[in-house]
């Protein structure tokens, strides 16, 4: 689109004949369109055609579920981007909104997405009765719950903090809102967007795996995918077809890495905000391939002209033209709408409360809390455990550069991930040698995650100040010393974003992972994850309802009361720049 | 040429901006902390006016209610007839800090300007190709800010503002974010394009703390005083272009300019002069500034006695980072500032010759002495039994004086000060002050 802005005026004839990077482009676009136009009719077909055993263990299938899979990814994706910009800006804009909408994000930040599958597939298949979409919806809107939260965090922030003196600039020059949104707002909330985005589909992957095989009570619903047939080859005990699958998802995750991740970060480079050059640059094989290709970008020349127009609109709604004096803040409408806001979170919390208290009693709620405290101390143990020893690795990783560029991208490729793809693996491993499931499952839920605490701690050593290492090394500072004064505190702040978001991944796992199962075999551990999955199965919605309540209570406490402060420390007093 | 326009102006012209009796200040618990108080001033065609003072003086701030940008809480601005409600038509501003979108190239960012005039694309890029090919920039169309050095982003800011065939430039000390030599060239080119009327611009109004500029470019300058802002002298420049900084007359004129700014508001120097209160406001001056120019001061060849501008150009401090040292010296005792001249105490050469530890508690006792939010904090740790106190409790103080981040400005600078003199200590983990020896 800015491509496109500044070089409408030369476009001639030229400017259409092929290059050599056009022979590569076009296979692309063209099978590109083809797979797109085929999973499209396939999702539209009556739900009477899934009736069959839909998914084939043939691993000639794979390719067609992996798409099918991604293209859950992408639409998920889409629907996430639209989310963030209509929630994150409406939070910014408006000082009522956000006072509603911003706790809402931070609680459902902490809500178990798998935990709450079980009503939105009961609610999509009665949007669409009788068709596959319906299904697909409630799969998609899995994948979107586990993906839109921190990206409209981020872009609400970025709104927030757009710097002074450029949006002085765009009311100086009398840009209209939409203008000022277009040029100014989202452009700068780019990186940060781009950057949550892409986690989000790491952390999507996991998911949209979860999410294609679904039983609840009685209703089985499968989803032609990667899933779904992982889901097969687990109820066949078909270790070939594991094997099959993940190697499937290995080959789906580099090219989502290489034809999506790469890009589109090496893109949003541009958008970097600080004026210094110096830093390395991202760079994108398939971004240069998309710039370069004449045929590429004259196809793209269109809709970028069209985007480009469409920012250039004023669509002036009038613009608050000067900051004005005081307060002009209604205190009684204040009052008004916090009336109203109460009210309405009054009446949901006794409805909730009213279905819950239908099924469930204060035993029930006892038993809830007390899984609860399983679970949490499997996160907390696990969470330790993992940075015990992924701690002092990415240290020595990231004090070698050389390594360092190696291992980062596998540390990203092996948090993307969907470590449910190896569930089956330990499972027949825990059942060959007899294992305690109580203590043996508890790895699965943090085996996705612990790699945000390796990729994390090696960038942190990377940045760490080449001068503060050569101080140490000047004043013979060694052994423990050196970790607790010099080293610890510098990557303090990496860590714990790591550690943040892989302790958010290990309580969703844990779902998945405190109940898992191997052709008849079934392997339970004790925790609030398996109470969850248990009821999902039995369609026990009241229970539901109170496991997920409770789990989002714990995730919340434990965000409030630990990381919180400690990432408020990490930023106040151990900031090197 | 500018000159003569200077001269007959008041009879031959009608203002094309006034400013009357502009106020701005924001409530606060007792009363009212203003900002700006009821400043009068006119922009006529032709001339280039200045906006001299020291930062925080509230000139940036009505630099952009001129813009716009702000609404002032009391007076107008009346241009073209016209109180100013918003960002109007034909009035452009040019930042200190550039504010270019670095998401766009040098040649969409002046295009900018243009957008939300809905000009014709094709017109747009005419006029943004010639707005860059006259401030210099051709070249450098498709380079991003990024790419380009603070000079040719700063015209590429001048470029943005000029597209617009603006009738009044405002310049926000667009100059005091480069480096020396390039920000001559850049006025020098500025002003060739002025003189040699090749600017669509009627009048600009420069923003600047720095006073050789303000002598060099303009044709007014207006000397703004603090707290409240507001203006306390109007000079008129009348040397013809180009002006050589070595002239005498040239710096005569800055010498003067000095003086005045250095010279005590009237309201002070009644009654009781270079006073503290507990709500004033205390500018972050570092204990080794204020030992260096005691030090540089006492020695030959000034003896005591100096010349703040040349002071000024031999530490090569701009005004603003000099005359803040010079005045707490000032309030603590150790100096004496009158018509441009700094005269050190008795106190102050006795400074000179101390070694650390003495002059920590000749520090101390001055600081005691002389700032009345030290002598605070200090009684009040003293009274309480367990001699801790936390720091929000003195900003809380400080707020019915300061906005507030003057004051936590000025706590900061006696936090500094005060924990060089030893009289109390500061955890800025807890925020508390406490008479704990550190070292016990």
């Amino acid at each position: 689109m800015r491509e496109s802005a500044i070089s409408y005026a030369s476009l001639t004839a030229r400017g259409l004949i092929p290059n050599r990077w056009d022979l590569i482009a076009f296979p692309l676009v063209i099978g590109l369109l083809l797979l797109a136009s085929k999973g499209a009719r396939e999702t539209l077909a009556p739900l009477s055609a899934l009736k069959e055993p839909v998914v084939s263990l043939d691993p000639v299938n794979l390719p067609e579920y992996a798409l099918r899979t991604t293209l859950r990814m992408l639409a998920a994706m889409v629907a996430s981007l639209l989310f963030t910009i209509t929630y994150g800006t409406l939070a910014a804009k408006s000082r009522r909104a956000e006072l509603v909408l911003i706790p809402l994000l931070d609680i459902l930040q902490s809500v178990p997405v798998l935990g709450y599958i079980s009503f939105t597939v009961v609610f999509f298949m009665s949007l669409f009765p009788g068709r596959v979409a319906g299904a697909e919806a409630a799969a998609i809107f899995a994948i979107f719950t586990s993906q839109a939260w921190n990206m409209a965090f981020s872009f609400y922030q970025s709104l927030r903090t757009a710097p002074r003196d450029l949006e002085e600039a765009t009311r100086n020059f009398r840009f209209s809102a939409w203008q000022c949104f277009w040029r100014l707002e989202v452009p700068f909330a780019m990186p940060g967007l781009i950057w949550n985005m892409m986690m989000s589909m790491s952390g999507g992957w996991f998911f949209v795996v979860a999410s294609e095989a679904i039983t609840v009570g009685d209703t089985t619903i499968t989803l032609p995918g990667i899933g779904a047939y992982l889901a097969q080859a687990t109820a066949e005990r078909n270790l070939t077809a594991v094997g099959w699958v993940v190697l499937t998802m290995v080959v789906v995750i580099v090219l989502y890495d290489q034809l999506m991740f790469r890009p589109l970060v090496a893109w949003a480079d541009k958008f970097r905000f600080e004026q210094t050059g110096a830093q390395v640059t991202p760079s994108s094989w398939f971004l240069a391939l998309l710039q370069r290709s004449r045929l590429l970008r004259s196809l793209g020349r269109p809709g970028g002209m069209l985007l480009g127009a469409l920012a250039r609109q004023r669509f002036a709604l009038r613009r608050a033209g000067m900051t004005s004096f005081g307060d002009t803040r209604s205190v009684t409408l204040d009052a008004a709408w916090f009336v109203v806001v109460a009210a309405v979170a009054l009446f949901a919390a006794w409805k909730v409360i009213a279905f819950v208290a239908s099924g469930v009693g204060w035993e029930d709620l006892l038993t809830a809390v007390k899984l609860g405290l399983f679970t949490l101390t499997r996160v907390v143990v696990l969470i330790a455990v993992a940075s015990l020893i992924w701690v002092p690795i990415g240290v020595g990783v990231g004090l070698r550069p050389r390594l360092a560029e190696k291992i980062q991208p596998l540390a990203q490729f092996l948090a993307a991930f969907p470590a449910n793809l190896l569930f089956p693996v330990f499972v027949v491993a825990i059942v060959r040698f007899h294992l305690n499931p109580d203590i043996w499952l508890s790895p699965l839920i943090i085996l996705g995650t612990q790699w945000y605490i390796l990729f994390n701690v090696v960038a942190g050593t990377t940045a760490y100040p080449n001068d503060f290492r050569e101080a140490a090394t000047n004043f013979r500072m060694s052994g423990w010393q050196w970790w607790r004064e010099v080293m610890l505190p510098g990557i303090f702040p990496y860590f714990i974003t790591g550690a943040i978001t892989a302790a958010g991944g290990a309580w969703n796992a844990s779902i998945v992972a405190e109940s898992v199962s191997w052709g008849d075999t079934k392997l339970t551990a004790q925790g609030l994850g398996a109470y969850i999955a248990e009821n999902t199965a039995a369609g026990d919605y009241p229970k539901i309802v109170l496991g997920i309540a409770v789990m989002s209570l714990f995730v919340t406490l434990f965000n409030r009361f630990l990381w919180r402060p400690l990432y408020a420390y990490a930023e106040d007093r151990l900031r090197l720049d | 040429m500018a000159a003569i326009d200077t001269l007959s102006r008041t009879a031959l012209r009608d203002s094309i901006l006034t400013v009357r009796g502009v106020s701005r200040g924001f409530a606060r618990g007792s009363g009212e902390v203003r900002v700006l108080a009821d400043v009068d001033l006119s922009l006529y065609s032709g001339e280039i006016v200045g906006l001299l003072g020291r930062s925080g003086s509230g000139k940036s701030t009505l630099l952009r209610i001129i813009a716009g940008l702000i609404r002032p809480s009391g007076g107008e601005v009346i241009y073209r007839g016209q109180p100013v409600g918003g960002p109007a038509d034909g009035i452009a501003m040019v930042f200190q800090t550039f504010a270019l979108f670095p998401w766009l190239t040098v040649l969409q960012n002046v295009e900018a300007g243009l957008e939300a005039l809905a000009v014709p694309p094709r017109e747009s890029r005419r006029r943004a190709l010639s707005a860059i090919d006259l401030i210099g920039l051709d070249g450098f169309e498709s380079a991003y800010p990024r790419e380009l050095s603070g000079g040719m982003r700063q015209r590429v800011g001048f470029a943005r503002a000029l597209v617009v065939e603006p009738t009044i430039l405002l310049l926000d000390e667009p100059f005091s974010a480069l480096d020396v030599l390039t920000a001559e060239t850049i006025r020098t080119d500025l002003l060739d394009l002025w003189i040699e009327h090749r600017l669509p611009t009627k009048s600009m109004l420069l923003v600047t703390h720095n006073i050789e500029e303000a002598v060099f470019m303009c044709d007014r300058i207006l000397l703004f005083s603090s707290n409240p802002g507001r203006v306390s002298a109007e000079i008129e420049v009348t040397f013809p272009h180009p002006r050589n900084r070595l002239d005498t007359a040239f710096r005569q004129m800055v010498d003067d300019i000095y003086a005045k700014m250095t010279a005590r508001p009237t309201a002070e120097a009644a009654g009781h002069p270079h006073k503290l209160h507990l709500g004033s406001r205390l500018p972050p001056v570092s204990t080794n500034m204020m030992a260096g120019l005691i030090e540089t001061v006492a020695a030959p060849p000034y003896d005591g006695k100096a010349d703040l501008p040349e002071i000024a150009r031999t530490l090569q401090l701009e005004v603003d980072e000099l005359f803040p040292v010079a005045e707490v010296l000032q309030y603590l005792g150790f100096a004496e500032i009158r018509e441009g001249d700094i005269l050190l105490s008795a106190d102050a050469r006795a400074f000179a010759e101390l070694d650390t530890q003495a002059r920590k508690k000749t520090f101390a006792e001055r600081l005691l002495a002389s700032v009345p939010l030290a002598q605070h904090i200090r009684h009040v740790l003293d009274d309480r039994p367990g001699h801790r106190a936390p720091r929000v409790r003195f900003e809380q103080e400080l707020e019915d004086y300061l906005s507030d981040s003057a004051a936590e400005e000025t706590l900061d600078a006696v936090i500094d000060w005060g924990r060089y003199a030893e009289i109390f200590a500061y955890d800025d983990q807890a925020e508390m002050f406490s008479l704990e020896d550190p070292k016990g």
